[in-house]
């Protein structure tokens, strides 16, 4: 045999591959996730159904009351994307999930809480509400932007080329500590944020709907730091750093970019985003405790994974999608199904729209933003 | 740190020129004391100053808030005068310029102390903050009022710190005397509560007045006497406990095994006698511990072992014990309700404990599957955070109204029997009896465990755990594997869920929360992961002496403060020792007989032996291997 | 002889980067074909695909007349392929004697019950586990066996390490090997040794063996075949001689200009130079 230069194919004809359908399937897991998917699909759409009939025999919800559940579902959906933004940037830099981000969100919502409570005690914060707000902001930005640069510099860096799930167990740890340090500090009552003057909270249209004004204000601040984000991201020349760093650490480093700041500069910015939402948080709901922070980081997080994890424009999305379908969702699909009690199942609803995402679609809804290495 | 030590004393002879007292690296110093003065007053905000300040430890000068407060300058002074040696390096003298650096730190840490007593003095915070309060403002000034406070906060941190650095100066030995004194006395006051329940088990109940004081805490006189034998006794034994364990490891294979036989008898015998002489409340503390005794060894088996990190664990208990709850106890709502189940179950009686245990266990097994099957594919982090979701699913589950007509809601289930034996009945009402149930069950679950990890099954949940996508290509089947681990991990808490219901007489969704997880995480974590022994020390020391969730431990006035130590613990944990406090045994054991190897080699290598010769001579390592081993070994390990 | 692998315009594109194109290949029983190729040829990529760990999007690819595609990687070691890989990746932290006797998982079958209730079955299973082991172990001489058992994996030196690997796959009880580099990162000596026993593979153990290597002493002396790949494409095949001396060969390893002027130049110095870019 002389040394052929096979140049062209000699063969038959090109087989070409499709991935295989679970009817091919004899792996029982790729059929167990199928009955599942099936079922989840099922339910949804035979309480959706349900509910489409009742509202068109006029037994279900008014239109009015729909539209509402559908607004606090925005302006609780707002929040949840704020926070969102923390968890994706860091995992989009890092590749690592701060479980902890509730904690930084709860301390930025307890020193709102402080402050607000102080100057309404001075009488600032009914005398002059915008100024008393915006150092609420400012405060509440600085000490949540403060807990999440000590948390990195302490916990965090020292942890950065061990294997993945280290970080992620000591942020767990991290958050345990944070949650029951401010029950040490302020106690375990929820504490109440004063109440807002009456000529920004009452009703007004909007756009042909009847609006609190709370929400619009926590839908026009969510708006405005959004677009601050965006600026910052896409348009600064950190903001370039930050997505070269978050491509390759490495390449980065080499181009001149320190990427020890750039990474403190994420933490930062989703600790700041964090403490917006908890001041419009404390705002909206008025209570907050040491606890504030648990649930809402997991929905974040929740909402973070339906956008894809490191797109933060998905992260957004994903927080609105999620606060309005766990708004909604009890009313729209568990009550037609004849379960009472819905609005106890609020959380179940969320987490299971969290384990719906990650077995339909793990990517997320719009696409994971990933670092090389994050992809491997 | 012992040789360095000696080094030091054996240097100072004939010492090149000991430093002088001011070369000390000033602002790491003054970094450190800044670090240790916030830690004070963060410890004295989050009300552990104050509410630790009952419990007294020593009477009347030592009180337990005062020991952790004035343990953080003894601590700081020791770090800031602390100084890496290099490999290979002279390690550098220690002197003078040891107790300078640590007094700088404690007189730091001092200072802003000192500001903070102002401003406590000066400000009335106690609205937004309810430990700004004059109690700790007493405390934090030893009663002496502001002014001279601050001076005495000042000179204690000096001295304290002090003291610190110092223990680097002391002589290997004296320090270890010293040091062992020290645990021991703190021992025998943290441990009072066992050590006065024994004492009173055996009849020595004299014996117990004599060392405590009534109202608590360990008097002075004998805790010196304590401190001296416990002196004495190292002294007089130095050394003996190596002795015997190379003696150990020296036996035959046979007869090794025939010791550690002897030995496992004498613990078996020892933990069926003991209870007997001791009180309720120790015995309630042990089963305590048993029970996360069992969550934890069977957490270890899929976080340890399988390197799945599953932070719903609490799931697979909550189901154990609902289960059991669900099957025994006659008043379980759905009998009473008219719903499908009492139509289809109805016929079915209130079974005993033993007869519900394999339906319960069946279960967790099941519920194992339908949660591990979705998540097992997810990554890492993703797969922890879906089975929080699962486990906060499902006591959400068991608090709804939906359900509350079968699980009783927030209500949950009440009334459920002990454990019949025919003869007696195991509850809650008494303890020792509890005790020996759980520790039959921990005996199963540990060897459950030990027996799974050294056969096949085990050694994939290894392989997986090292690198996944190796084993896949070595031919391990990762999904059923890891599904393996999942359910044994399921099972094994369902067994201490099904012991739980029977213990406590009912359940509550809210015993199920996610902190259970945690505190079972920080068990495992601490003890060391996949690491049977260590795992169950971590379990007797931090429920044991902590308390779990909800229940007590030995040092009671933890109970506020307990989580909040449970998570500096974890970061602790995995930025200092990620591979636990406890090391594993086995491993260790690979590495010393490694070096004894080496040793015997070294000597047998005769000059004019080239390397290759030796090589191939027999099964003596080549010298590129030593030194593969031990460059990799030091940067693995 | 029988086709033990054979591979049919398989093709493998990474984002519109094609690692892979077209490329048809097999292996008889009892052959040892080595993969050469200038860094970047795909031959990692190649390996990767057999074993399943990259699925092609146009191709087949055969083992003893049966399709591997949508298999995974485990199931296609249990059908007898076993690998190892460039960059040596051992269980670390699990002994030597656990790195060898976990590789006989899809060999063996007892779970939890045979443990559990330690059954006659179990006993003997684990027992004929670790023999086997040490049989293959004892492939290598004194290097992995006695004190060596016990001592995990990290201790072990690069050379050894790379024996390891390759006892590993020995254990899965593989038909066919692929040998990553099995040489790389060795002295003279211990390639020489590795070389010899690449050959009783073959003969004492019945093995077939496709294996990649930039030493070309070792791919003369142990190989059948050789096929050279350069971006994804079979640019060669044939005896040791006949592709060293092929310019299609020498102008991939130096580049156009090279071949022509050297004329003549061999392919050992070229892949040398190949190597030196590695």
């Amino acid at each position: 045999m002389a040394a052929t230069t096979s140049a062209k194919p000699t063969g038959p004809t090109p087989v070409k591959n499709k991935k295989k359908s679970v009817f091919q399937t004899n792996n029982w897991v790729d059929i167990f996730l199928t009955v599942v998917r099936l079922v989840a699909i099922g339910i949804i759409g035979l309480g959706f159904t349900l509910f489409v009939i009742q509202q068109a025999t006029g037994e279900g919800l008014s239109s009015e009351a729909l539209r509402n559940l559908i607004v606090a579902g925005i302006a609780q959906g707002a929040m949840y994307g704020l926070i969102a933004l923390g968890y994706s940037m860091v995992y989009g830099v890092l590749g690592f999930i701060n479980f902890a981000h509730g904690e930084v969100f709860m301390s930025g919502a307890i020193a709102g809480w402080i402050v607000s409570d102080t100057l309404f005690k001075n009488g600032l914060w009914e005398s002059n509400f915008i100024v008393s707000l915006l150092i609420v902001l400012t405060v509440s930005v600085f000490v949540s932007t403060a807990a999440t640069i000590l948390m990195e510099r302490i916990a965090y860096r020292p942890l950065r080329e061990s294997p993945r799930l280290i970080p992620l167990i000591t942020s767990i740890g991290v958050s345990f500590f944070m949650q029951n340090a401010v029950l040490g500090l302020i106690g375990p009552s929820s504490k109440n944020f004063p109440a807002l003057p009456e000529w920004l909270s009452k009703k007004r249209g909007f756009l042909g709907i009847e609006l609190e004004g709370t929400k619009l204000l926590v839908l026009f601040v969510a708006f405005v730091s959004m677009a601050g984000l965006w600026f910052f991201v896409e348009r600064t020349k950190t903001g370039k750093a930050m997505r070269a760093v978050a491509e390759d650490k490495e390449i980065a480093a080499l181009m001149g970019i320190n990427v020890d700041r750039i990474i403190i500069t994420t933490f930062a910015v989703g600790g700041a985003m964090a403490g917006v939402a908890g001041v419009l948080w404390g705002l909206l709901f008025r209570g907050v405790s040491f606890l504030t922070g648990f649930l809402p980081g997991i929905k974040a997080f929740t909402a973070a994974v339906i956008g894809g994890v490191g797109n933060l424009g998905g992260s957004m999305a994903g927080g609105l999608i999620l606060g309005v379908a766990e708004s909604v969702g009890p009313l729209l699909i568990l009550e037609p199904l004849g379960i009472p009690g819905v609005s106890q199942l609020k959380d179940v609803v969320a987490f299971s729209v969290l384990v719906l995402v990650l077995l339909f679609k793990p990517s997320g809804l719009f696409g994971e933003r990933l670092s090389a290495e994050d992809r491997a | 740190m012992t040789a360095t030590a000696a080094n030091t004393s054996d240097a100072m002879a004939s010492a090149p020129g000991v430093r002088s007292a001011t070369d000390v690296d000033w602002r790491r110093s003054a970094n450190i004391g800044g670090i240790l003065g916030i830690t004070a007053v963060f410890i004295g905000l989050v009300g552990m100053a104050v509410g630790l300040d009952k419990r007294m430890l020593i009477d009347p000068v030592l009180s337990l808030g005062y020991l952790f407060v004035l343990a953080i300058p003894l601590i700081g002074g020791w770090i800031a005068a602390r100084e890496i040696t290099l490999e290979g390096m002279t390690a550098p003298i220690k002197g003078a310029r040891d107790i300078v650096a640590g007094a700088v730190a404690g007189l730091v840490g001092g200072a802003v102390v000192a500001m903070f007593l102002v401003m406590l003095n000066a400000w009335d915070l106690q609205e937004l903050l309810p430990n700004w309060s004059d109690a700790l403002l007493d405390m934090y000034t030893f009663g002496q009022g502001v002014g001279v406070g601050i001076v005495l906060v000042l000179v204690v941190g000096l001295v304290l710190g002090a003291i610190g650095g110092a223990v680097h100066v002391i002589p290997a030995k004296p320090r270890r005397l010293l040091s062992i004194a020290v645990q021991w006395v703190i021992s025998f006051a943290v441990l009072e509560a066992v050590i006065d329940d024994l004492l009173g088990g055996f009849g020595l109940q004299a014996v117990a007045d004599v060392i405590y004081a009534r109202r608590g805490g360990l008097l002075i006189i004998p805790g010196l006497i304590i401190g001296a034998i416990a002196a004495f006794v190292a002294h007089r034994f130095e050394g003996k406990g190596a002795e015997l364990k190379t003696q150990y490891m020296e036996l035959e294979p046979e007869r090794k095994n025939q010791v550690s036989k002897q030995g496992l008898i004498i613990m078996v015998v020892l933990g069926i006698v003991l209870p007997i002489f001791l009180g309720k409340i120790v015995n309630e503390l042990l089963s305590n511990v048993g029970l996360f005794i069992l969550l934890a060894l069977g957490l270890n088996v899929v976080i340890g072992r399988a390197g799945i990190l599953d932070i719903g664990y609490v799931a697979f208990f909550a189901v154990g014990s609902y289960m059991m709850a669900f099957l025994t106890s006659p008043l379980a709502p759905w009998r009473e309700s008219d719903g499908i189940l009492s139509a289809v179950f109805g016929w079915l009686p209130v079974l005993n404990w033993f007869v519900a245990l394999p339906i319960v266990v069946l279960t967790a097994a099941i519920v194992g599957v339908l949660i591990g099957t979705p998540v097992i594919r997810m990554r890492g982090d993703y797969l922890a955070i879906v089975t929080l979701g699962f486990g906060e699913i499902i006591r959400l589950l068991f608090l709804s109204d939906w359900l509350a007509p079968t699980f009783g809601g927030a209500q949950g289930i009440r009334s459920i029997p002990g454990v019949n034996l025919g003869f007696a009945e195991i509850n809650g009402t008494d303890p020792r009896a509890v005790f020996y149930l759980v520790a039959i069950f921990v005996a199963i679950a540990i060897y459950v465990s030990s027996q799974l990890e050294t056969s096949r099954l085990g050694r994939a949940w290894m392989a997986i755990r090292e690198d996944e996508s190796v084993a896949e290509a070595m031919g391990i089947n990762t999904v059923t594997t890891k599904l393996f681990a999942f359910v044994v991990g399921a099972i094994l808490a369902s067994f201490s869920g099904a012991i739980f219901a029977a213990k406590v007489g009912s359940v509550f969704p809210n015993s199920f929360e996610l902190l259970v997880s945690i505190i079972i995480l920080v068990v495992v974590i601490v003890g060391g992961m996949g690491n049977i022994p260590g795992v169950m020390m971590g379990a007797v020391v931090l429920i044991g002496v902590l308390g779990g969730p909800s229940q007590p431990g030995l040092l009671q006035e933890f109970s506020e403060f307990k989580l909040l130590i449970y998570g500096a613990l974890l970061v602790f944990m995995m930025l200092k020792k990620p591979e636990g406090l406890i090391p594993n045994a086995a491993r260790n054991r690979e590495l010393h007989q490694e070096e004894a190897l080496q040793d015997a080699w070294l000597k047998g290598d005769k000059p004019g032996t080239t390397k290759d010769e030796v090589d191939d001579a027999g099964p003596a390592p080549s010298a590129a291997d030593i030194d593969g081993s031990l460059g990799l070994g030091g940067a693995t390990s | 002889m029988t086709r033990l692998l054979e591979i049919e315009n398989v093709s493998i594109t990474f984002g519109g980067l094609k690692a892979i194109d077209d490329l048809n290949f097999h292996v008889d029983e009892g052959e040892i074909v080595s993969v050469i190729g200038p860094n970047g040829a795909g031959k990692t990529t190649f390996f990767n695909t057999i074993t399943g760990l990259v699925t092609p999007q146009i191709g087949d690819i055969k083992f003893e007349g049966q399709s591997l595609i949508g298999l995974d990687p485990n199931e296609i070691t249990a059908r007898g392929l076993a690998r190892t890989f460039q960059n040596v990746r051992l269980f670390p932290q699990m002994t030597i004697l656990e790195n060898v006797m976990v590789a006989q998982h899809c060999r063996t079958n007892q779970r939890v019950i045979g443990p559990l209730f330690r059954t006659a079955a179990w006993k003997k299973e684990e027992a004929e586990i670790r023999e086997r082991a040490e049989k293959v172990l004892g492939f290598f001489g004194h290097r992995l066996v006695g004190y060596r058992l016990e001592q995990p994996a990290f201790v072990l030196s690069y050379a050894n390490r790379r024996r390891l690997e390759i006892a590993r796959a020995m254990a899965t009880q593989p038909k066919l090997l692929l040998l990553d580099e099995p040489v790389a990162g060795m002295n003279p000596k211990e390639s020489e040794e590795l070389t010899h026993l690449i050959g009783r593979l073959r003969s004492e153990w019945g093995f077939s063996i496709v294996m990649i290597e930039h030493d070309m002493g070792v791919v003369r002396d142990v190989s059948d075949r050789v096929v050279v790949l350069d971006h994804g494409v079979t640019i060669a095949q044939g005896s040791y001689e006949e592709v060293s001396t092929n310019p299609t060969v020498i102008e991939a390893y130096l580049g156009k200009a090279a071949a022509e002027s050297e004329g003549g130049g061999s392919l050992d110095s070229a892949a040398h130079s190949g190597e030196g870019a590695h």
